[in-house]
Parts: C-alpha cells; structure tokens; sequence
C-alpha cells in the first residue's frame, strides 16, 4: 500500500514526465546500439582509476547546462526571465582566463609563457572572482528587473547582447587557451570515479534545495512568481525576492563557466555557452515550470537538462554533424510542446477517466 | 493647445528621440571621421543594414502585438543556403525567389499557429523556429556555397545612381528595405489589420471581446515577419554572392535591440515602424564609426548597442508611464 502512495506521490511530482523522456530516449540508444550503456574502468595517469562511458559523458558535459537550468528555474518560478546566461558563461570564462595568464596587461604573449603550467594568481582567487563576475551580472539583471521595473525580457536582453561583448574585452578579442592544470580539474578531475562536474552539481542541487526548502525563500518566490502584487500586500519583499533569484541565476551561470572553460581548456567570448540560454529555459519548461511562474521544482529542471544533453549525445551517436543538430532539437522542442499543450493534456484526461470509469465497474 | 503638445509629444516622444539620438551619433561621427560626411557613408548604412531593416520591420510588427520573433536569423541562414544550393544546381531565380518567400511565410504562417492555437510561448515557438531553420541550413549544406548566377551577380552589382547626389550610389537590393517600409508604414497606420495589431498589443483579451480577428491576425502577423526574413535572406545572399548556415547568427538580437531604440514597447501595443527605421540606421552609425576608428574592435559594437538598448528602455519608460497616466486622468 505504501510503495504505491510512493508510486503516486512519483507520478504525481514534476519529475515523473522529464524522467519518461529520459528513459524512451536510452530505450531508443538501447536499441540502436545496444554497446551504448556500456561502462569501464580506465587507468588515467593523471587523475587515477576512474569510469567511463556515454552515461558518464552525459552527466559530465551536461553539468554546465544543469547549473544553468537549475538557476534559470527560480528565475522562471518569480514570473521572470534570464536570457543572459549564456552571456554570464561567456563572462566568467574569460574571468578565470584572464586571472590565469601570466601575461598580464599589455606585455606580449608568447607561447613560452603560456605553456609554463603557472600561475601569478592563486586559484581560490581565480574561482572566487569567476564565481563574483557571475553574481555580479546577476546582481545587475536583478537590480534592473526589481528596481528598474523593466520587462525581465528586455533587461536581460541587454546583458545578453553586451555581455559577449564585455567577454571579449576582458579576454582582449583573443580566444584564451588556459594552459594550468589545476583549473582542468574541474572539468576533467575525477572523485571516487565520478566526474567532479558532478559533484558540484549535486552541491548546487542541495544548496538551492536547501534555499528554497528549508528556508522561506521557496515560498516567496512561488508566490512572487503566482501574483507579484499579493505577494506584496502580504508583505513580502518582493524586490528583494527577484534580487536574490537573479542572483543565484548569475552564481550558477558563473560556476557553469568555470567548469565549461576548464573542460576545453579555453576561453572564448563569442561561442562560450552559446545557446546555452535556449536549452536551459527548454530544461525548465521540460521540468514543467510555467514561463509565467509559480510552482517550480529543481530536481525537474535538473532533468530536463538530462534530457535535453542525452538527446544531444543521442542525435551525435547517430552520425548527424554538431551543426544540423539545431534541427533535431527543434524537433524536441516541438514535441515537447506537442505533449505539454492543452489539446495533449485534454487527451490524456479523458484517457485516465475512461480507465477510471472502467475500474469502477469492475470492482 | 498646450494639452495637444503634450499629447503629440508623449505620443512620439520616443521617436522624435531616436530621431535625435541617430542624427547625435552621425554628427559626433561625423566630427571625428570628416569622411564620414559624405552623403556615399549615409547611402552605406542603408547598404550593409539592408537585410537588418527587413527582419526589424517584420519584428516591430510582431512585437507590437506583444509577440517576439527570434527566428529571423534562422530563416536568413535557410533562405540564402536554399538559394544558393537551388541555383548551383541550375534552379532558374524566378522559381528560387518565389520558393524562397513560401518558405519563409509558411514557417512563419506555423509558427504563428503555433504561438495562437497550441498556446506557446512566442518566445519558445519562435525559438525552435530559429533552431529548426538553422539546423536545415546546415542539414543543406554544412560548407558556404557562392552564387554565381548571372541574374543574381547582375542584381547584386549594378549600381543605382542617386540623383542630386555625385557618386553616390545604391545596389538594387537595398531597395527592398525601403519599400517594404513604406509597406509596413501602410499596414500598421492605415489598415485595419494594423489598427488590430496595436489593439492586441495593449490587451489582447479585450481585443477579443471587441471581436477584432485576433487569431488570424496573430498568425499573419508572424507570416509577415516570415516574409520580412525571407526577403532578408534573399537581400543577404544576393550581396555577398554565398548562402551559409552561419550567416546573420544573431541578428535576432540586433533586430530586437534596433526596435527597441527605435521606441517601440516589448509590452506590446506602443511605438512604430518608422522609429524602427532609425533603430537600424542607429545600429549602421555605430558600425561605420568603428570601422572608421580601425583601432576599435567589433566587439565594442555589442557594448554600444546593448548600452543604447538600456538608454531607450530609460527613456520609453518614463514616456509610457507618463502617457499612461495621462491616458487615465484626461
């Protein structure tokens, strides 16, 4: 009786469609090919035993975009938006870029210097500043949504447009190749055999869990993101509500740079995280966050950020180029608005009566 | 009197300030770069930008009904890939052309359908738009493809001489831009169509209850802007003599910012095509400074533009405010 209320309470929570796609699409790799599941243990000389295989690609390379969906869905759950992430990856990339050259100011780069695995920053210094670019563009998203009363649309607009801008200025319009080995350990470090992007994950998960769960914040933003002005007149800060969420949107977009910028060891202001935007709003509409706000779940988001990555290695394993890519998801999307539309939830009520209905016969 | 000067100037306020703002930026221009003088320089913004102001004449139209279109970029990339690809392959232009435009009004015309019967957001709808349209870019041909055409090279390089003007000149393509302006200035001010557009920008609920054709006009709308891209596409491949997948990436974003400074409301419901006029005009000043400045890099153009976008959001927002108040307290 017990493991069926759980049952329900699973089918019944955000989670439960995301995770169907998830599984009918590595039911699809399963067929396709079936050496898709297949994981091994690899001696690597520089971070040890450790696994690997496409499930583990997956989570690794989709790290960057889960950080994002999981701070685009407080963002989408307050009635907002954040075009800007993508810009913010751009931005802390080039942060931690900067920070780890040597060569800094105008003195010429030389491969000599760069090749030299050192740094004149110290690394906490240079996370520390990636992760404060990012608050701080979250912080001006905020700023300008509470306090300027701008559409978030249109404010988060304008960091999307200037903020590969910014990035290239930071990193001087050159594509930065990072040559500092304890920065690749984010992106390519292994703990107990796992990637680290997924640890950080899992740490973000739980601190924004334990924001939005433990603490009143949730609640806030819910009702924030269900109707402003009441939220208002019951006395919520509703300023500094959106402030915190854009906020938190900008941290996991910085952290998302770091890890991106450390996995291909590079810096570059116009393709860091670009569209990155579009695939983690997609990841919260999959979680089943409206766009106008309200009810949200992380763990949803989270999924659907699975999804969306899984997809993506699914329509590479298949041999279509990177760049035709943009069609198949296309096609995702259109299904999954296909499936969340009114007509399809219509359809699906009336399924679940006709079964209900017929149970009641029977019994 | 002085109620009609209010009223006049809270009305185009905004317009008369992107006015101001693009003859501003052409003077200071004008002052560093004395190049930049001649009339050759004008005529060029309306030369390079050409593709630019006919995806934003059919986004101010989206827009003003409180839509967005963010496939245009997309559909430029399709439409000059299909292009070019039919015409090496010895398509005739007059079949290409006409090909092209379906292309575009019908993903357009779905998109559309989309936003108003399967209830998306305009902003997700037009969003697989772009990927969709890309993607088949790439899926026709992953490498850029020249054009070469005679009609199309013959299209592409024959000079318009501007008269009163000496040598000074335009190409045929940038022509296009221009009319559909005038197209568009018809559409939104003197036709019904238009006056819908605005009134389901302001609230589209009671525009339904007005029994204005909100549906179809929401769907014709994005058909327009359909054409707009299409024909941007066409204006696109025709001057550079290529079609590619990764051409105008991210030109959504430029048309988006040049509506918006040239006073149109995301909101919906507020502002015109001719501000969007100056938006682009705008965009091609900021452009030609820095190329004239050398020294700049191209990403101080992301910078100014999205610094200008800040700047007419500061400014649309107090005059709409205003205007509102006005509205309610005659």
């Amino acid at each position: 009786m017990k493991q069926k209320s759980l049952f329900r309470r699973f089918r019944e929570s955000q989670c439960f469609w995301p995770f169907v796609a998830w599984i009918i699409i590595l039911a699809f790799d399963a067929i396709i090919d079936p050496t898709f599941f297949r994981l091994g243990i690899i001696q690597d000389p520089v971070y040890g035993n450790h696994l690997y295989g496409n499930l583990v690609d997956i989570f690794n390379n989709g790290a960057p975009l889960m950080l994002v969906a999981i701070g685009m869905t407080l963002v989408i759950a307050t009635g907002g938006i954040d075009l800007s992430v993508g810009a913010v990856i751009a931005i802390s990339a080039a942060m931690g870029a900067v920070l780890i050259n040597p060569a800094l100011g105008n003195q010429l780069i030389s491969n000599e210097i760069l090749t030299k695995n050192a740094t004149n920053t110290p690394l906490p210094l240079i996370i520390l500043a990636d992760l404060a670019a990012g608050t701080l563009c979250g912080l001006w998203n905020g700023l300008l949504v509470s306090r300027g009363k701008i559409q978030p649309m249109v404010a988060t607009l304008i960091l999307m447009v200037a903020g590969r801008g910014i990035a290239q200025l930071i990193t001087n319009g050159q594509i930065m190749t990072i040559y500092y080995t304890p920065y690749y350990w984010f992106g390519n470090g292994y703990i107990l055999g796992l990637p680290v992007s997924i640890y950080i994950v899992a740490l973000v998960l739980i601190l924004g869990w334990i924001l939005v769960r433990k603490t009143s914040i949730g609640l806030f933003i819910e009702s924030v993101g269900i109707n402003a002005k009441s939220a208002y007149y019951s006395g919520i800060n509703e300023k500094n509500v959106k402030l915190i969420a854009y906020m938190f949107c900008g941290f996991c977009g910085a952290i998302a740079g770091l890890i991106l910028s450390s996995y291909v060891h590079s810096a570059d202001g116009n393709n860091n995280g670009l569209y990155y935007e579009l695939d983690a709003i997609l990841a919260v509409v999959m979680g089943g966050t409206l766009m106008t706000g309200g009810r949200f779940n992380l763990l949803a988001s989270t999924i659907g950020a699975v999804v969306i990555w899984t997809f993506t290695v699914t329509v590479y394993h298949l041999g279509v180029p990177a760049n035709a890519l943009m069609a198949a998801k296309a096609i995702l999307v259109l299904v999954v608005i296909l499936l969340y539309s009114d007509y399809m939830r219509r359809f699906m009520n009336r399924i679940s009566e006709q079964r209900g209905a017929k149970h009641e016969t029977t019994n | 009197m002085k109620q009609r000067i209010k009223f006049i100037l809270l009305r185009f306020g905004p317009l008369l300030l992107t006015f101001a703002v693009f003859v501003l930026v052409y003077f200071v221009g004008g002052q560093l770069y004395p190049a930049m003088k001649k009339p050759q320089v004008f005529f060029n913004l309306f030369i390079n930008d050409s593709s630019l102001l006919l995806v934003s004449i059919g986004m101010t139209l989206v827009i003003l009904t409180g839509g967005m279109d963010l496939s245009v970029g997309g559909v430029i990339a399709l439409t000059s890939t299909a292009s070019a690809v039919m015409l090496r392959e010895g398509a005739s232009p007059y079949v290409v052309i006409p090909l092209m435009i379906l292309i575009g009004v019908s993903l357009g015309a779905l998109m559309g359908w989309i936003i108003q019967d399967l209830k998306v957001q305009p902003f997700i709808a037009t969003l697989m738009g772009l990927f969709f349209a890309r993607g088949m870019a790439y899926i026709i041909s992953l490498t850029s493809v020249s054009i070469k055409n005679p009609l199309y090279m013959k299209i592409a390089l024959t000079p318009i001489y501007i008269p009163f003007f000496e040598k000074t000149y335009v190409y045929v393509t940038t022509l296009v831009g221009p009319i559909m302006l005038l197209v568009a200035i018809y559409i939104s001010f003197f036709t019904r169509f238009g006056r819908t557009l605005y009134a389901i920008g302001s609230n589209e609920q009671s525009a339904i209850l007005m029994g204005l054709p909100v549906r179809r006009t929401k769907i014709l709308v994005y058909a327009f802007s359909g054409l707009c891209s299409s024909l941007g596409g066409i204006v696109f491949s025709m001057s550079l003599l290529a079609g590619y997948g990764q051409f105008a990436s991210g030109m959504e974003l430029d048309s988006i910012a040049a509506v918006v400074i040239g006073g149109t409301s995301l909101a919906g419901g507020m502002g015109n095509v001719i501000g969007t006029l100056f938006g682009v005009l705008i965009h091609g000043t900021i452009v030609s400074i820095l190329q004239f400045n050398g020294t700049l890099s191209s990403w101080w153009t992301r910078i100014g533009v999205g610094l200008l976008t800040l700047i007419a959001i500061g400014i649309q927002s107090v005059f709409y405010i205003r205007k509102k108040r006005s509205d309610k307290t005659p």
